[in-house]
Formats: C-alpha cells, sequence, structure tokens
C-alpha cells in the first residue's frame, strides 16, 4: 500500500464552524484578544479540528471514514490561523504499514503546518483498507 | 481534593441523541466528503442503520464527560489546552444513536504549577455496549505559567 499526502487550508472562518459543529467554544480559537492575554501568538485551531482533518486524510485514504477503527494523536505545536484572506495550509501524510494478525493497518500520520509538526505520535489503525 | 477525582467514574448528565443534522454539520466542519455521512441511502447501502459520524465526531459525546471532570477541577475553558487525544471506535457511530458517557480521571499531576489532567471516556449505547472510548490529556495552564 502506498502513501497519501493531501493539504487543506485553514481560514478563521473554519475555526468558527468546527466550533458551532463541535459545541467547544474556548475563546482562543476565535478571539484574538483574550488568546494573546494566555499567552498564545494569537487564535489557534483546535487541535480537534487538526486532528478531523487529519482522520479525514485517514479515511480518504483508506476509502471512507467508518474504516477508521482507532486513532490518536499528541498536540505538539499550534496552528495559528492569520485573521486574512489566506489564513494556513495544513499538509498531512499518510504512512501505512504492515498488516497486523487481526487484519488492521498501522497507519501513521504526520502534520505540518509552516514547516512545523502540529502532530506527534498520531497513529491510527484502519479496516477494509480500498484505496482509492 | 483533586484526588479525590481520580479513579472515580462521573457520568455526564442526560444521554447524547445524534442526530442526522449534526452527523453532517460536523463532517462539513472537518471537511469530510464521504457520502456515508451526508447520504442516508449510502450509508444504509454499506450496511449502516444510518448516517455514519466522522472518526472524530466522538469528540461530541466525549467532552460532556471531560466536561464534568473538568467542572470539578474548576478549570476556566480559556486555561485548558489540549495535549492528547485518542479514540477507539467499536463500531462507527451512526444517527439515531443516543449516548451515555462516563467519564474516569485517570490521572491529575502538577508539574510546575500546570495541572496535566488524563480522563478516559466511555461512550455507550442505549443498550449499554460500548461504541467508543476516548481518551484526553488536557493541560490547565496555571496562573502563573
Amino acid at each position: 500500500m502506498s502513501s497519501f499526502s493531501t493539504t487543506y487550508r485553514v481560514r478563521r472562518g473554519d475555526l468558527v464552524r468546527y466550533a458551532g459543529a463541535s459545541g467547544d467554544f474556548n475563546p482562543i480559537h476565535y478571539s484574538d484578544r483574550i488568546a494573546t492575554a494566555m499567552g498564545l501568538p494569537g487564535v489557534i485551531a483546535h487541535g480537534m479540528l487538526t486532528m478531523g482533518l487529519a482522520a479525514r486524510a485517514v479515511g480518504e485514504w483508506a476509502g471512507g471514514p467508518d474504516r477508521v477503527v482507532s486513532f490518536s494523536v499528541r498536540f505538539t505545536s499550534m496552528v495559528v490561523v492569520p485573521d486574512d484572506d489566506d489564513g494556513v495550509e495544513v499538509v498531512f501524510s499518510v504512512e501505512p504499514g504492515e498488516p497486523g494478525a487481526d487484519g488492521l493497518v498501522p497507519v501513521s500520520v504526520t502534520a505540518t503546518c509552516l514547516g512545523e509538526a502540529v502532530l506527534g505520535r498520531a497513529s491510527a489503525l484502519v479496516r477494509d483498507v480500498q484505496p482509492r | 481534593m483533586l484526588d479525590d477525582l481520580v479513579g472515580h467514574d462521573l457520568v455526564a448528565a442526560g444521554v447524547y441523541e445524534v442526530s442526522r443534522a449534526k452527523i453532517r454539520e460536523f463532517a462539513g466542519a472537518v471537511g469530510e466528503t464521504s457520502p456515508l455521512c451526508f447520504d442516508v441511502d449510502a450509508a444504509r447501502a454499506a450496511g449502516y442503520a444510518d448516517l455514519v459520524a466522522s472518526p472524530t465526531f466522538a469528540v461530541i459525546p466525549a467532552f460532556r464527560g471531560l466536561g464534568e471532570v473538568m467542572g470539578r477541577i474548576g478549570a476556566p475553558l480559556e486555561r485548558q489546552v489540549h495535549g492528547e487525544q485518542g479514540f477507539t471506535h467499536h463500531r462507527p457511530i451512526v444517527a439515531g444513536d443516543v449516548l451515555t458517557t462516563t467519564a474516569t480521571a485517570e490521572r491529575i499531576r502538577n508539574v510546575g504549577g500546570n495541572l496535566f489532567v488524563t480522563v478516559s471516556c466511555r461512550v455507550s449505547d442505549a443498550s449499554g455496549e460500548t461504541v467508543t472510548t476516548a481518551r484526553s490529556v488536557v493541560v490547565v495552564r496555571g496562573e502563573g505559567a
């Protein structure tokens, strides 16, 4: 099985949309004033949005979101999202390993924003892989 | 005492009813394009009872449990930073599921004024079967940090 890479762009509006969809209304994800008061460089993306995009990449690689049996990540760096039209790009790479005896395929995922890894130890187990 | 929280089950009040609208809304918010998340006929053709939730949709019921723990700790939302997250799905969440969340604080450590809180959440369906287990590490940044 071959690896898979994809790039998703994240803009401020995406954070607002994710906040509403997930119910995570932590103001560091929409207010520069509160984010900087908390010592952050600015508004940052929800870690769970980054993880959600990574899971989407795994699902796209595997042939469907229902094939992702497990997925875990560490949030190693922040995705700072500027208040402009361009937002910021996050590059995801899905690297499959050898299937286990249970048929599940271990997958490691990298996520990079402005050259920095934003997820660490991101690994999934995937069933019934049918790459596109 | 925070230590008293560790190891005890906290059941989030009420249940979380999974709607088609929320599955579509969440899938849209992460840019998901799979018809399983949007088209009931496609989901049924794939053998599911209804629309299939994206893999990280489980954060919604899981955070109901996490919120119980963070509420007991008294951690304001803006001081919370997500450190780690994991999900193990016993089956995909589907529309129509009625989910109960049981949270257990596994560990609470104070490192340099910051609290590292590890919480495990079991999300179960109406028949009591585990659908998903979620494990979260949340860092509560200290006032001086």
